[in-house]
């Protein structure tokens, strides 16, 4: 059994993407919609467990990695697990597992019975992509990761009910290929300089060549490629309507993990590969970000505050959220990092509640629409205190894993000393605060509209989990040696840089 | 150790037992009583440790891995708050008891569970051992509020709910957690610490804008401009208006600024530089400015509340000061004007539900047939104005002592004008309610008191104004350490 | 002077190549509402970058990365390698696309961007 033990325990790195990988076809193999759930679902559950045992042994003993297929980097492709990388794998497998299993109810009101199957492999297709860029440490292995979750991501969305869901699938996939494609030039470029695709082997020989235009070209192109992929404004048109028309899971799944995978992305780049120096101090990368991540943060609030469909209002606002983890990482000090990493984290608890509560709602009104929710929270009020819960976290109400965002931000904001950008930080709340309460008010203070007055709560398969992931805002709002606490970890050691 | 983490408990406990037991209102009631009472028990138990001088504290739990934490500390101006709050929370059930029945109020079970929230987030703002702590609490108290301002559901409540949410809610996250956060980047704590903890950690100019975003940011402390959501507020049942808006809410606001003067700045500070003069003038300003726009109300609780926006500025303007007198008169205050206020709120209420008066134009000749409200309104007028023996003149007193001490005669002045208007805007009401003839020549409506429950809870605290003039040495003795000696 | 210019015109003819199709491919992408045409577009603009990498990989001079006796200069085979897989990344892309347009048109009967919106959104 310990000869087992520790055999598994070498091979966790692999395990965390392969065993989703290999399920994903077994799926379609399967196929029949009671054997193919509870399958995927157990692959996730599986999935989370890897990801706790990774970050419980780099806690404990630093950055680990890994070989694949025995080849030695910087030849072969190899993984590399650190502080950072450990935190977005858990959350992310962790949000994966918790909506597939909110999922089933969900899916046999949104997607025809018979393409459920193909419904969970091309979920666990994009678990994997994303599991596989927080995991890997080479260049070109990001982009196929990326394409991997972000081509099953396309048609996840193009399942949705509505015909509108197609539309803003192929807006998405143009938009997303322009992305990944000006990624994989940048990283050409990068190869180009350095004759290396390694992330550490790229950081020890990139300061040789950085005076060079080339390395100027790549960061630009990657830049823009990775800020399109996060949706930073503004950029970040796709994103509304992907958001809005997809199945009420797809949209918990993506909203929660897949920007959150991006902006690890821009900060494996910007820090470990290119470097603090050169990155922030001879580029002045945080210049150009912060005025861009406040312009999102307030663009996309007010745009928010004026959507009828409120998972259009969601997504707004995951825009707007966005911009806050940017405006951390721009100030490129330890507070800072830690705000835009644990903002990473705690958003995606919230926005992944959140949309799970629309799930619910979804599946007993048969819409999103903020006149339709009319007095909703007497006919589901475990939905609706759920759902005003997550908005207390956008909002960042103390107590709440969002406040714990925004204290690092705006401490960071005035360590700098700029109390402009603190002031409007809080500002920016402010607007959170009206797009969620016109919800709260409308769900709980106004007469039940026709479709609220028959509507009964949602199932428990649907709201346990939904329960589980806004109540787990609230303990990391209280409780935080696991969320601030490991991403101070892991900002430390992002600024410190790869070995 | 004590535990003071059971005051927050209790009142919990008792919102989730209210919401159990929602279905059958006389135990509802009877639950909401029994909590009240054991609050009050508790926090009752905690005086000896405050007298013999002891803060104790208790952990709640570390928020942040760079030593922010969730603290309770006791002392003597929350011991005090904490008193005022959880007593007059009996009273306060008693009378919506007789309130809500009579009214014939819906969403009774509702109202009452967010009542108990409600205190639970007074008292942790009364207990509060450092900033966060403080700031945490004070937005629980807006939030559970919030259902009881627009409990009417009406367009009006809840345009009035909203301007009560919207400003509360700006001001504190705008401003009063920026001021929460720069003190902690200059501080390095947010510890409740006796002399303050930003001596020396920053300029003078710095320290203004810093007194300043605490001032404005605690938007419960009703300073003009930030004023505007207490008479949104009034939109609220009676009962709300009384205990919320007159004692826990709006004491909560003043409390905060009092705590920040003393523990943060510290007294010594404010007073050596001087960086709180102006906040005299805007305090000075908003006791007249309140006065006045209060006489031009003839809704009875919206004068009442203009009422309350210009004294609790007596209690600002005591912190201001940043001398023992000022310190102590102003603490005092939050005592004797909670005990004057909630009993002519709970008078509003109780004409309200006998006589369904609203305005004060029709409420003349109402006192032959309300001649226990009536007498009571009269007491706590004269409590609010400041007249011997009720318990209102001697945080007056206190207040005039600081303002000499401080050098600053036209404070004085300010006190003595604004008790005149005080004279002005509520002493005529009950006179008139009893020597006038109803405005519309009809005969004097005859006997009809409020419900047994109002009638009890307004005599009591009437008596309690009176009461509190005799006990005002034993306040003295307890609040006598914050003025630091 | 004029050898520099010319240098940079003429012998780097590769990279011009490469901008030109990508630059071609990217205003089509952006320029054209038929979602067909899109989908052209994208295709050119990924055809481009794959040229690019192997143009990159390409050693003057070097032949096929095959040992065989005589030749000492081999060009670099990786960024063939990684192109390959690039290819079916683009490949996937395309046909994941493509089934989109089947599906738009059956749903929206049209496949102009334009007319999609205008029939969700009427104003």
């Amino acid at each position: 059994m310990n000869w087992l033990a520790s055999m598994v325990g070498d091979q966790l790195p692999v395990l965390q993407v392969i065993v989703p990988l290999l399920a994903a076809p077994l799926c379609i193999i399967l196929r029949r919609r009671s054997l193919v759930l509870p399958f995927a679902i157990i692959v996730c559950w599986a999935a989370f467990g890897v990801s706790v045992a990774l970050l419980r042994e780099v806690l404990e003993v630093g950055a680990i990695t890994y070989e694949l297929g025995g080849w030695a980097a910087p030849w072969g492709i190899e993984y590399r697990v650190d502080a950072l990388g450990a935190f977005v794998l858990l959350f992310v497998s962790g949000i994966g597992a918790l909506v597939l299993t909110y999922a089933p109810r969900s899916l046999i009101d949104e997607v025809p019975a018979g393409r459920h199957y193909l419904f969970c492999t091309l979920y666990l297709l994009s678990l994997t992509g994303l599991l596989g860029i927080a995991i890997t440490g080479d260049l070109f292995n990001v982009f196929v990761f990326l394409e991997i979750a972000a081509l099953s991501s396309y048609a996840l969305i193009a399942l949705g009910g509505r015909r509108q869901a197609l539309p803003a699938a192929f807006q998405y996939l143009v938009m997303g290929t322009i992305g990944a494609t000006f990624i994989l030039i940048g990283i050409g470029l990068m190869y180009q300089m350095t004759g290396t695709l390694n992330m550490v082997d790229m950081a020890d020989r990139l300061p040789a060549v950085e005076g060079m235009r080339t390395a100027l070209v790549a960061f630009g192109f990657l830049t823009v490629g990775i800020a399109l992929k996060m949706a930073l404004f503004p950029l970040h048109v796709w994103l509304p309507n992907a958001y809005a028309y997809a199945p009420s899971a797809v949209s918990a799944f993506i909203a929660a993990t897949s920007t959150k995978v991006s902006v690890y992305i821009l900060l494996r780049f910007m820090f470990s590969v290119f470097g603090l120096e050169f990155s922030f101090e001879h580029l002045g990368l945080g210049r150009a970000l912060m005025p861009l991540a406040l312009a999102g943060i307030f663009v996309a609030s007010t745009v928010a505050i004026f959507q009828r469909n409120i998972k259009r209002m969601l997504a707004y606002s995951s825009v707007a959220q966005v911009g806050y983890m940017v405006l951390g990482i721009s100030f490129a000090t330890a507070t800072g990092l830690t705000g835009g990493i644990v903002h990473l984290f705690n958003h995606a608890l919230i926005k992944g509640g959140l949309f799970m509560a629309m799930g619910c709602i979804m599946l007993r009104l048969h819409s999103v629409d903020l006149d339709e929710m009319a007095g909703i929270g007497r006919a589901m009020p475990w939905t609706m205190a759920a759902w005003a819960l997550g908005g207390l976290g956008l909002i960042g109400v103390p107590a709440t894993a969002g406040f714990i965002s925004k204290w690092y931000l705006i401490q960071a904001a005035l360590e700098q000393g700029s109390v402009l950008v603190a002031v409007l930080l809080l500002l920016s709340s402010l607007l959170a605060l009206v797009y969620v309460w016109r919800v709260v008010e409308t769900a709980f203070f106004r007469e039940p509209s026709e479709r609220a007055r028959e509507a009964r709560e949602a199932p428990l398969s649907m709201l346990v989990p939904t329960w589980v992931l806004l109540g787990a805002t609230v303990f990391f709002g209280i409780y935080t040696a696991y969320s601030a606490g490991v991403a101070e970890q892991a900002a430390e050691a992002v600024l410190r840089g790869l070995p | 150790m004590v535990p003071m983490y059971w005051a927050l408990v209790i009142p919990l406990a008792g919102a989730v037992l209210i919401a159990t037991v929602g279905r059958w209102p006389n135990v509802r009631e009877a639950v909401t009583l029994a909590t009240g009472v054991a609050l009050f028990w508790f926090v009752a138990s905690l005086l000896p440790h405050v007298l013999a001088g002891a803060t104790p504290g208790v952990l709640l739990v570390r928020l942040l891995p760079g030593g922010l934490s969730l603290v309770l500390r006791l002392e003597p101006l929350g011991m005090l708050f904490a008193l005022v709050a959880s007593g007059l929370w009996i009273v306060t059930s008693l009378y919506s008891i007789g309130y809500m029945r009579g009214h014939g109020e819906a969403h009774q079970t509702r109202f009452y569970v967010c009542f108990a929230v409600s205190i639970c987030a007074a008292m942790g703002v009364a207990l509060a051992g450092n900033l966060l702590t403080l700031f945490l609490f004070y937005e629980v108290l807006t939030l559970s509020t919030y259902p009881l301002v627009s409990h009417h559901g009406t367009p009006k409540a809840m345009k009035g709910a909203r301007t009560y949410l919207g400003i509360l809610v700006t001001t504190s996250v705008a401003f009063l957690l920026l001021a929460v956060a720069w003190t902690w980047v200059l501080a390095g704590t947010l510890d409740f610490r006796a002399g303050g903890i930003l001596d020396g950690r920053a300029s003078d100019g710095v320290l203004l804008v810093l007194l300043a975003l605490f001032v404005f940011g605690t938007g419960k402390a009703a300073l003009m401009p930030v004023h505007r959501w207490l008479p949104a507020a009034m939109v609220a049942p009676t009962p709300v208006s009384a205990l919320l808006h007159a004692v826990a809410v709006v004491k909560a606001g003043v409390f905060t600024i009092m705590k920040v003067v003393i523990y943060v700045f510290g007294l010594d500070l404010l007073s050596a530089s001087g960086i709180s003069v102006w906040l005299m003038y805007a305090a000075g300003f908003t006791v007249v400015a309140g006065s006045l726009v209060a006489m031009a109300q003839d809704n009875l609780k919206r004068r009442l509340a203009y009422s309350t926006v210009s004294q609790l500025s007596y209690i600002v303007l005591g912190a201001a000061l940043a001398n023992a007198w000022g310190v102590v008169g102003g603490s005092m205050h939050i005592l004797m004007h909670a005990f004057g206020k909630i009993t002519l709120f709970f008078c509003a209420g109780a004409i309200y539900v006998a006589a369904h008066k609203t305005e004060i134009s029709d409420m003349r000749g109402l006192g032959r047939a309300m001649p226990i409200t009536m007498a009571a309104f009269l007491i706590g007028a004269l409590s609010v104005v400041g007249v011997p023996p009720l318990g209102g003149s001697w945080s007056k007193w206190y207040l005039a002592l600081g303002a000499l001490d401080a050098g600053q005669i036209l404070f004085v002045a300010v006190l003595m004008v604004s008790s005149l208007l005080n004279i002005a805007y509520l002493v005529p009401i009950p006179i008139r309610a009893f020597f006038s003839k109803p405005a519309d020549g009809s005969d004097p409506p005859r006997f009809k008191e409020a419900p047994a429950f109002c009638l009890a809870a307004l005599s009591f605290t009437a008596v309690g104004c009176i009461v509190l003039f005799f006990l005002a040495d034993d306040v003295y003795r307890l609040l006598v350490p914050l003025g630091g000696g | 002077m004029i050898e520099s210019i010319f240098d940079s015109a003429l012998g780097l003819y590769n990279y011009w190549v490469v901008i030109f199709l990508m630059m071609t491919g990217f205003y089509i992408v952006i320029s054209r509402g038929n979602l067909i045409k899109k989908v052209i577009g994208l295709n050119i603009f990924q055809v481009s970058v794959f040229l690019f990498y192997i143009t990159v990989g390409k050693v003057s001079g070097g032949t096929a990365p095959i040992t065989a006796e005589g030749f000492e200069v081999y060009s670099n085979p990786l960024p063939s390698v990684l192109i390959l897989t690039a290819i079916v990344v683009g490949v996937a892309t395309t046909s994941v696309a493509l089934s989109l347009v089947v599906r738009i048109r059956e749903a929206y009967n049209t496949i102009e961007e334009d007319e999609i919106y205008a029939q969700d959104d009427p104003r």
